[in-house]
């Protein structure tokens, strides 16, 4: 029995049969040849091959965990394109009379190693990106298929360091754990393995002879451990803990379906946050009653320019359309403090969060939001749509928001385009519009409270210090009172209240918001049923 | 030649994915585009070179254009340091 520890990337525990996945360069051979062209040309060939494979991978990676993950794939066909990279594998086949697949190993090493140097973390990340590249080529001139998963049971894949294109290349249903030596939590491989949801450890110092493919291992993310030919005990402990975590997830199956009451019969909606379109699968997966936010930013982020009018609708639409009859809450541009597209040109400030963002670029670059608000209302015809307003602070902000609504509607109605009237509702992330919810109550549909938000004004903490992490009471008696005076006075008025940010999915509050009389929780798909089980335990 | 200077405000200075597009964008002109920083400089089509000269947010770029088209190009560039990094 060996132990290692590590860092963990994802928590959640698996045992099973290793695979070691070895690296390729090893086999590289030397070899002289005697025509250069022939072997220049081949490279050609491999790069060509190899440029397919990468838009494959970069069309899988983006339907399986989002075009921002995605990118990598594309910045790997960018490298492959690099005219010093060609020049250094041509020459070195000419002069040495040496074969393609040692050239282009050998100029992969050099190139990785010119960024391993630097004094940049994220340069030295690249150089793992230039040695996948460099064996994806060299694979294709040996004729390899590269790692393909084959093996028919699940395994726990053990490596060096995995690329990228590795990672997303494995088959998921056929891993239970990713186990490496090297990698940061920053590194694109800990990142996929987080939207895959696989347990992964990596940093772990263990000793890649000695471990053998065939051997059983415990994955543990939560100890940050990993075992390997672990005792009877050990084994039996880890099923039991495995048991467990099945039966827990085999319980929360059985609550779908479910209506999400009380044994007194009090209600509450859960609905799902999302960031993407890519992300409605999990909604409906995990029976979530409705979409509580829609992050629209990811329309904006990681790209060089404003998405068009056509881009936005077509993608309100096909979020409106698979949620079929169920309400989809599509929260307006929230950008600026800690999200930022360079194409906005906000600027620097000194206080981004409390400076130029959200509603307020909204009301001052007013064509931006008009294109938002005509492709949200153009996509209210193909489903149950609401919008959501952020950052809002004044009854006036809202009347400025009405009256561009009403611009839009009517140029709308001039084009004799077709749509439905959505409901219309604001975030309360400040104190000021919590103290005034009275006023909002009776010009909105709804409220939804942005929890992270609202704490950091309330509190007067900075979300991204940790040195205040001590000072940060998320259950602050403050933001509870706060809460209780929205859902108070939306109801008043007859309106509907609700919390769409993380203390909505705070397991040890769930009874305190149903008690509050809050009529709706957004959380993370994977937090419902689990909200579930609470409300459906509670009396 | 034409040229100017930039001061790089992106946080991860000049990275990989809008290097790749500054290389394709600089791909279009006849004219050489040359970015310099101290006593490295790097041709704007090599996307290695580039991101091995290591520039960092708050570092001073030049780049100098030289060519037929260098008054369209310079200006082009211009537009894409200032909207990319």
């Amino acid at each position: 029995m060996t132990k290692y520890a590590g860092k963990s990337v994802y928590k959640g525990i698996a045992m099973g049969k290793v695979l070691v996945l070895g690296k390729e360069e090893d086999m590289v051979k030397r070899e002289k040849i005697e025509d250069a062209d022939a072997e220049i040309v081949r490279v050609g060939n491999a790069i060509e091959k190899a440029q397919q494979q990468l838009q494959d991978l970069y069309e899988k990676a983006v339907k399986e965990v989002g075009e921002a993950s995605a990118a990598i794939f594309e910045v790997h066909q960018m490298m492959m394109e690099d005219e010093d990279y060609l020049d250094a594998i041509h020459s070195m086949i000419r002069t040495e009379n040496i074969n393609a697949e040692f050239a282009v190993a050998t100029t992969g090493d050099n190139f990785s190693e010119m960024f391993a140097a630097m004094d940049d973390d994220y340069m030295k990340a690249r150089s793992a990106d230039v040695k996948d590249i460099s064996n994806r080529i060299v694979r294709n001139l040996m004729g390899k298929e590269g790692n393909d998963m084959e093996q028919s049971e699940p395994v726990i894949i053990v490596a060096d360091d995995l690329s990228p294109s590795e990672t997303v290349q494995m088959d998921k249903d056929k891993i239970l754990a990713f186990v490496t030596v090297h990698g940061s939590t920053n590194s694109h491989t800990a990142i996929l393995a987080r939207m895959m949801n696989i347990p992964a450890l990596i940093g772990v110092p263990m000793d890649l002879d000695k471990v053998k493919t065939g051997m059983v291992a415990v994955v543990d993310g939560v100890k940050a451990e990993v075992t390997f030919e672990p005792s009877p005990e050990e084994c039996l402990k880890v099923t039991n803990k495995i048991k467990e975590q099945e039966e827990q997830a085999r319980l929360l199956e059985t609550l779908k379906g479910k209506e999400n009451v009380t044994k007194s019969g009090r209600k509450i909606n859960l609905y799902a946050n999302i960031g993407s379109v890519s992300d409605v699968g999990y909604v409906l997966e995990n029976d979530a009653g409705g979409i509580g936010l829609f992050r629209s930013e990811f329309l904006y982020l990681g790209r060089n320019d404003f998405p068009s009018e056509e881009e936005q609708f077509q993608a309100y639409k096909q979020v409106a359309q698979t949620m079929a009859n169920k309400k989809v809450i599509i929260r307006t541009l929230d950008i600026g403090a800690d999200k930022q597209a360079d194409y906005f040109e906000l600027g620097k400030e000194d206080n981004p969060a409390m400076g130029y963002r959200a509603i307020r670029i909204c009301l001052k670059q007013q064509d931006i939001f008009k294109t938002q608000l005509r492709a949200l209302f153009r996509a209210t015809a193909y489903g149950k749509i609401s919008i959501m307003y952020p950052m809002i602070t004044s009854v006036s902000e809202v009347e400025q928001i009405y009256k561009i609504v009403d611009e839009v509607k009517k140029e709308l109605d001039d084009a004799g385009i077709v749509y439905h009237e959505p409901e219309q509702g604001i975030m309360i992330e400040t104190p000021a519009a919590v103290m005034i919810s009275d006023e909002l109550a009776k010009m909105v549909d709804f409220f939804s409270i942005g929890t992270n938000d609202l704490t950091q004004y309330t509190l007067a903490i900075d979300r991204q210090n940790a040195k205040l992490d001590d000072f940060y009471d998320s259950h602050h008696p403050a933001i509870l009172k706060m809460i209780q005076i929205v859902v108070d006075n939306a109801h008043k008025e007859g309106k509907w209240a609700g919390i769409c940010g993380e203390l909505g999915a705070d397991m040890d509050l769930t009874k305190t918001f149903v008690e509050m009389g809050l009529d709706e929780l957004s959380v993370a798909p994977s937090m419902i049923l689990k909200l579930r089980q609470i409300i459906r335990e509670m009396d | 030649m034409k040229s100017f200077e930039y001061t790089i405000t992106d946080e991860v200075g000049i990275h990989a994915r809008p290097a790749g597009i500054l290389v394709k964008e600089a791909k279009k002109y006849e004219s050489k585009i040359v970015v310099k920083m101290g006593d490295k400089a790097a041709e704007a089509t090599k996307l290695m070179a580039l991101m091995g000269m290591g520039v960092k947010k708050g570092d001073t770029v030049t780049v100098e254009v030289e060519g037929a088209d260098e008054d369209a190009a310079v200006n082009d560039m211009k537009a894409f340091f200032e909207n990319n990094f």
